[in-house]
């Protein structure tokens, strides 16, 4: 009985799935990177959000809620929109969430909100996730753009260091408290991967600047072009603000260090995604950075980045993209709609293979990646089957653009500067739960402090740390002892 | 969006191809040092391309960079003018140049390279070395910062291919000479050409002489996110931008930064074709 909902006014007859979101034809699609779900109309929003059960959360019962990392008030947003009163929803959603219109569109939802929603126990879940991106673009399009109310200047300054999400996060929730925030960006744009990283066919760029534009818009300050531990170091950032939250992300990509790895032609995903999404290559020569994707593009890996290459490079125009990922289709570690979507477009899987070496013409261009072929043995400490190489079952694919997309670690430049900031086995630096670091007055989230993660827990980073900071700018200035911090570096 | 940011304070042509800009940047100016880069945008629309400090100012707030207009992005840079803004500028990149003194430090410069080696050597000067500086171009005309390096030199040698100006022949035959006279040497500098700092850790090697080189591979962010500056230092990959622009001269395989800076001829000149085509 405890699942069924409490006190339903009429015991009401549940449509079983959700209502469809209109998409682009594949066929289309791989030929443009326009957005490939368009989004739903109001009356659609509507008739979604009325499969919902309104909910009570209770000690023994999770409800959607419970699964937000950043705990938005699902159920109430939700009979707003049930009324249609868009705008009251969309501002009970940004009491909690400072990006809404790009975790309605990236959010691992399946896993979090809609994971718990009480209708998805015998129906399809009610669709959270489209309903906030709904709402945030209808904000987008329907409301005026003035000046974000903020409470009076408390005085406080801080500066946040990377424009990710986690640092946009900080920077809006202490911007709605009153305090001065100035925010440190390397690269051109804010956004961090969500400009860099992920492509403009699932995650329009004019979006995330829509989304940046909001909080500059609560009087937040943005500094670009600006390297922390090149240009100042956050030592001499602390000369003037009172506090430091660093997100400066996991951007450093890994390799396969195989032989081969440096011919032309093989990059990392990093590298090909930056070119085509932060320097729109894949508008050359309208803007000048170029990019190759040539007939078959192989990349290496499962994860949401492995499959945003496959699909960035069937848009370039190659004839076919394959995924080369050691383990089989259960463990693709990316979102099941990526892979939906890769499916659907037609990129080829060529599961439980992994490449031994990179083999080049005369000119050091790739042209094979010799590859061999891996069962499932024994479950490794992660709790997956470990792959295992088939002796023997070494093969031949030939490949004019090879992408390394199997993982990236913590960016080094500012633990590298700031030498007593604990990192560490992995690079991270070392947190407690309120995000504090071994620098008193220096607080850290996102990848930088988890390890490659989401877009969302990086949010959820920043809303903890945020409000970690301020209490310690209003009140409590205690600080964790340093024993803390070496027993979290070698944990780790 | 973001408007441009970075003026343009002076504007000069140094020869023919190549332009010096002077462009307000104080707080970089404040950091640099020498051996740094920045990476430039010209336009929204524009490549993020390195280019490295050929001089910076704290005291007015500037740094100068001087660029070889060979293609699309350089060319674009050739047309500004004083007053003239550029989109994006982000620096002090890389490592410093490792100064110390060494003794007597032969820096060796060739082409654009020479606007580069200024304030290297103006540094190994300021760090106490005995500087012994050799410059080289094609022609006289071509021979650019002259008057700057000569000011910081102890022993000054220029080369022309042409012989219009100095010894008519290479840089390389130079610092050959001075090797077969025993002349002691604790350093080797050199910036200029790829083949350029081949030929001259081809030199020095069989003699010991540790000789630093200034790599120029692609990049793209310049801040050690992507790997495409990547080059092979004995055997091991190693970033450009963080790692770098300055290398162990006996360690680089040359011949792999040629042809991983080759990768993109194709598109180069297309988007070549096109700025001068809408010229
Ligand atoms: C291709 C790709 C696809 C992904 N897809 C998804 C997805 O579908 N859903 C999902 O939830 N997650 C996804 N992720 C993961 C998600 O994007 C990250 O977990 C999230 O962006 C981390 O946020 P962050 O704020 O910690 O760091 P980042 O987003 O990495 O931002 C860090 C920022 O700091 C800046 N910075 C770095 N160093 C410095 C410095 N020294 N000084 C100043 N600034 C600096 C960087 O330029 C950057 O802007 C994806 C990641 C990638 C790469
Ligand atoms: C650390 C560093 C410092 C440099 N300093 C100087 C300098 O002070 N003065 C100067 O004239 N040049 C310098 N260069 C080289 C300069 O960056 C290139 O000449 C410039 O990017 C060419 O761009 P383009 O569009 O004009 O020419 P393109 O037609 O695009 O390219 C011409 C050639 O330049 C190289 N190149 C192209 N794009 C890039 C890129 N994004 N990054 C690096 N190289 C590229 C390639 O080898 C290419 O074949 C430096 C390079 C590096 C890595
Ligand atoms: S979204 Fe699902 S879990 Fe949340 S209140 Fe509605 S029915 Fe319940
Ligand atoms: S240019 Fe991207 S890592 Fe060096």
């Amino acid at each position: 009985m405890a699942d069924e909902p409490q006190q339903p006014k009429q015991p009401k007859k549940i449509v079983p799935k959700k209502y469809p979101m209109p998409e682009q034809d594949p066929k289309e699609r791989i030929r443009n990177f326009n957005e490939v779900p368009i989004g739903q109309e109001a009356q659609t929003a509507i008739l979604e959000a009325q499969r919902c059960l309104q909910c009570k959360r209770g000690p023994n019962r999770k409800v959607c809620m419970d699964g937000c990392p950043v705990e938005i008030d699902i159920p109430v947003f939700i009979k707003q929109v049930q009324e249609g009163n868009f705008e009251e929803a969309i501002r009970i959603i940004r009491q909690k969430q400072n990006l809404p219109a790009v975790c309605g569109r990236v959010c691992p939802y399946e896993n979090q909100c809609e994971g718990l929603c009480v209708v998805g126990k015998k129906n399809e879940p009610v669709g959270i996730g489209r309903l906030e991106r709904f709402l945030a673009d209808w904000e987008r399009k329907e409301m005026k753009k003035g000046k974000v109310e903020v409470p009076p200047p408390t005085g406080k300054q801080v500066a946040v260091v990377g424009a990710g999400p986690a640092g946009l996060t900080v920077a809006g929730d202490l911007a709605k408290l009153g305090h001065k925030i100035t925010i440190f960006e390397a690269l051109q744009y804010c956004g961090g991967v969500l400009v860099y990283g992920i492509p403009e066919f699932r995650l329009p760029k004019e979006i995330v600047h829509a989304e940046v534009d909001y909080i500059r818009r609560m009087g937040v300050d943005i500094k670009n072009d600006f390297v922390v531990g090149k240009l100042e170091t956050v030592d001499e950032l602390m000369r003037d603000y009172d506090a430091v939250f660093v997100a400066t992300g996991a951007g450093l990509p890994d390799w396969t260090n195989l032989k081969g790895e440096n011919l032309n032609g093989i990059m990392s995903a990093n590298e090909f995604l930056t070119r085509v999404n932060l320097m729109k290559a894949f508008k050359f020569p309208e803007y000048d950075t170029p990019i190759r994707a040539g007939e078959r593009v192989v990349t290496i890996g499962g994860g949401n980045v492995a499959m945003d290459c496959a699909r960035t490079s069937l848009r370039l125009g190659c004839k076919e993209s394959v995924i080369l990922y050691r383990r089989s289709d259960a463990e693709l570690p990316a979102r099941r709609e990526e892979v939906h979507h890769a499916q659907q477009e037609g990129v080829r899987f060529e599961l439980l293979a992994a490449p031994v070496e990179f083999i080049g013409d005369d000119c050091g261009n790739v042209k094979q990646v010799k590859a061999i072929r891996m069962q499932l043995g024994e479950p490794d400490a992660s709790g997956r089957r470990r792959p295992v190489k088939i002796p023997g079952s070494e093969f031949l694919i030939d490949a004019q653009t090879v992408l390394i997309a199997i993982g990236q670690s913590p960016n080094p430049l500012v633990p590298m500067t700031t030498p007593d900031l604990k990192t560490t086995k992995e690079g991270t630096i070392a947190v407690d739960e309120e995000g504090r670091t071994s620098k008193k007055a220096v607080w850290a989230g996102g990848d930088i402090a988890s390890g490659a993660a989401t877009v969302i827990l990086a949010m959820g980073d920043g809303k903890k740390a945020a409000k970690s900071m301020h209490r310690y700018l209003t009140q409590d200035q205690s600080w964790p002892a340093p024993e803390v911090f070496e027993k979290l570096s070698c944990e780790m | 969006m973001r408007a441009k940011m970075y003026e343009i304070v002076k504007a000069e042509k140094l020869t023919p191809d190549v332009i010096k800009l002077e462009i307000k940047a104080p707080q970089i100016a404040k950091k640099a040092k020498a051996g740094q880069f920045i990476m430039v945008t010209p336009t929204e629309h524009g490549e993020r391309i390195p280019l490295t400090m050929a001089d910076f100012s704290p005291e007015k707030g500037t740094i100068t960079i001087a660029a070889l207009e060979i293609g699309k992005t350089t060319k674009e840079l050739g047309t500004l003018k004083a007053g003239d803004k550029v989109f994006s500028l982000v620096g002090p990149l890389g490592l410093p140049t490792h100064l110390h003194n060494f003794g007597n430090v032969v820096s060796i410069g060739g082409g654009i390279g020479l606007a580069l080696m200024y304030p290297v050597v103006r540094a190994f000067r300021q760090s106490g070395n005995h500087t012994i500086n050799i410059i080289g171009a094609k022609n006289e005309k071509l021979l650019i910062y002259e008057d700057e390096i000569k000011t910081v030199s102890d022993e000054f040698y220029v080369c022309t291919d042409d012989g219009s100006k100095g010894h008519h022949g290479f840089v390389s035959d130079v610092l050959k000479k001075m090797i077969a006279e025993n002349k002691k040497i604790d350093l080797v500098y050199a910036v200029g050409p790829i083949i350029m700092m081949k030929v001259i850790a081809n030199i020095t090697k069989p003699h010991n002489i540790k000789t630093i080189v200034s790599l120029n591979p692609i990049m793209v962010d310049g801040t050690g996110m992507c790997g495409s500056c990547r080059v092979i230092i004995s055997g091991e990959t190693k970033f450009g931008c963080v790692d770098g622009p300055e290398f162990d001269g006996h360690a680089v395989d040359f011949d792999n930064l040629t042809a991983r800076n080759r990768r993109y001829m194709p598109e180069e000149a297309v988007s070549l074709k096109k700025w001068q085509g809408a010229k």
